[in-house]
């Protein structure tokens, strides 16, 4: 699905990923942990083009993708969901989710402007596939709150639901449990395993271990910008170095 | 931080929770209906406003000045696309405005072409410059957006000055003919009122349209957060550009009817101050509403010409109600309109939903 192939990133004179090579198997759910400044969500920047790589190479599924520009990554299908909400605060819950519907329209400038009878249809039919992303995450209710009303956890089920519009064949969850009670956690759970039962690939960075243990098939673990470790949660949690790194940080 | 924020979420209720859906769902069908016949009822009623309004001004004088708040409330709208919905600041408006009456005026006068033809090339010309313009300038972001396009309008201003062959200089260019259609000739305030305000009012439509759109919801996705626009497959850069060229072209279009309205244009009318002048329109009606954009210019054309006295320190006049506006009521006047209705009708507006009315 998704290969890194010696990726390396420096800022300056720092190097933040170090020759950091994996792949993601399609169709699992695969967590990113380590300590904080390990370079996780450095990575996430990389894969999704918010960052310029160093060195290296980015491949999905075979095909090479590095350096490409962020909005053409989501066209092939990487979305991502931030740690600190990315939503578009000025706009209503629905438009958000309609806005991830953007990729997977077509209307111009001029069928908008003109509201040519096709593109009627299309706004009708984006409206509707919103609605229903809304219902998948529960929040068919505040449709037509602003989005920044929206209280923290449910600004957390949106931006699933805006990124889920479009399609993605691979989902990246930037500490997706960050500042949910263990409640919304627990349905976030529910929620995540549901959209890799929908096929597609979950990668998420999380702190939350409890989550990671429960859901991932796959692991890897990040340590100063270097790869330390990957394989299966229990594989992991036997790591002695995994366990030195935790413990030498705690 | 983290407790701070879960201390302010609310668990999701009713997630799956079957009654409630069916409930939503009819409500939901309800008020999309209900907000696009909203819209249409909007456009009716200030279209019918717009018929009427020279029954009620008989004085030819103010009949003149509602031909200006037609062409500026033209300027406003083009405007309010680009920094209202787009967020992108432009202090070169006037620039475009001129170009387009310029190149109306020295097509017309001094080589005979026809106006609307004339009109035509200039909104292709001033559409391609913008967009040609567009692709490096909109890089910029924030201030050194507002430098840069700054910057565009006085060299477009200069050019206005300098090149005196073709433009006339500073003295201006005379003998624009009037636009004709057929045996008509609009070459009275009424007429010109009619002629300028079918233009306002298919700008008006046009982009109420695109405000409403998927473009007009990715531009505001862009203004809300350029990085998260991107990640949802958005080209925020060539979408800013196209909606550059297209603030650009309408601007030109309200040039070329201000050249055959006047029959005259002189550089002074394009300067830096008319483009502060136009963001004020914009801000002052609110930013991001199209409706707000026609007060904005009314109120900014109808302003002067109430305060004949302050005529010189106009843009000191400007300068301050930006400063009180953005301070006091950063969401334009318009922003007072739930408020105002609801002391209307004496009853609570619900919250929510303002925004996506444009």
């Amino acid at each position: 699905m998704l290969r890194l192939d010696r990726v390396s990133k420096r800022f300056g004179g720092l190097l933040a990923l170090e020759d950091v090579s994996f792949r993601i198997s399609e169709g699992a759910i695969t967590g990113i942990i380590g300590p904080n400044g390990a370079g996780k969500t450095t990575l996430f920047n990389i894969i999704t083009g918010l960052y310029d790589i160093s060195d290296g190479d980015v491949f999905l599924s075979d095909a090479r993708i590095t350096g490409l520009p962020a909005e053409k990554l989501a066209v092939k299908g990487i979305v991502r969901t931030f740690q600190n909400l990315e939503l578009f605060g000025n706009m209503t819950v629905l438009e958000n989710v309609m806005a991830g519907l953007h990729t997977r329209s077509r209307c111009g400038m001029v069928a908008c402007a003109l509201k040519l009878p096709w593109q009627i249809a299309e706004e009708r039919r984006i409206r509707e596939e919103a609605l229903q992303w809304l219902d998948f995450v529960g929040l068919s209710d505040d449709a037509r709150l602003k989005a920044s009303e929206l209280p923290f956890g449910k600004g957390r089920l949106l931006e699933i639901a805006r990124a889920m519009a479009l399609k993605p064949k691979l989902l990246l969850m930037d500490e997706p449990a960050a500042g949910l009670n263990s409640r919304e956690t627990l349905e976030l759970a529910g929620l995540i395993r549901r959209i890799r039962e929908s096929g597609i690939t979950v990668v998420l960075v999380e702190h939350d271990m409890e989550l990671v243990m429960d859901i991932c098939e796959q692991i890897v673990v990040m340590n100063l910008g270097r790869k330390l470790a990957e394989g299966t949660p229990r594989e992991i949690q036997e790591n002695p170095e995994v366990i030195a790194a935790y413990l030498g940080e705690g | 931080m983290a407790e701070g924020r879960m201390r302010g979420s609310a668990a999701p209720n009713n997630l799956y929770f079957p009654l409630t859906l069916t409930l939503s769902l009819r409500e939901r069908e309800f008020s999309r209906q209900y907000h696009l016949k909203r819209e249409l009822l909007k456009f009716a009623i200030f279209t019918i406003l717009v018929l009427l309004l020279p029954l009620a001004a008989k004085e030819g004088y103010i009949l003149n000045v509602l031909v200006f708040v037609g062409i500026h409330s033209i300027l406003a709208i083009a405007l309010n696309l680009l920094l209202g919905y787009a967020g992108q600041i432009s202090l070169g408006h006037a620039g475009f405005f001129g170009l387009g009456a310029y190149i109306s005026g020295v097509l017309t006068a001094t080589h005979g072409q026809n106006p609307w033809l004339a009109m035509c090339y200039a909104a292709g010309a001033v559409g391609i410059l913008a967009f040609v313009i567009g692709f490096p300038i909109l890089k910029l972001k924030g201030h050194y957006l507002a430098m840069a396009t700054l910057g565009l309008g006085i060299i477009i201003y200069i050019l206005f000055n300098e090149t005196v062959d073709l433009t006339g200089g500073p003295s201006g260019l005379s003998g624009i003919p009037n636009l004709t259609l057929g045996t008509l000739t609009f070459d009275n305030d009424l007429k010109n009122y009619y002629l300028v305000w079918t233009f306002t009012l298919v700008a008006i439509l046009l982009a109420v349209n695109l405000a409403n759109s998927r473009i007009g919801r990715a531009l505001r996705a862009i203004h809300d957060s350029e990085t998260a626009a991107r990640l949802m497959g958005i080209n925020a850069r060539f979408l800013k550009v196209q909606v550059f060229a297209l603030s650009a072209l309408l601007c030109s279009v309200a040039g070329s009817l201000y050249a055959h309205v006047m029959t005259f244009v002189a550089p002074a009318s394009f300067g830096f101050n008319f483009s502060v002048e136009l963001v004020t329109m914009v801000i002052i009606g609110g930013l991001g509403s199209i409706y707000g954009s026609v007060l904005g210019a009314a109120i900014l054309t109808l302003l002067p010409e109430l305060l004949r006295a302050f005529q010189d320190y106009d843009i000191i006049i400007y300068g301050l109600i930006l400063i009180l506006m953005t301070m006091f009521l950063p969401g334009g006047l318009v922003s007072m309109a739930p408020v105002f209705m609801s002391l209307l009708r004496g009853r609570r507006k619900q919250p929510g939903g303002a925004h996506a009315e444009a």
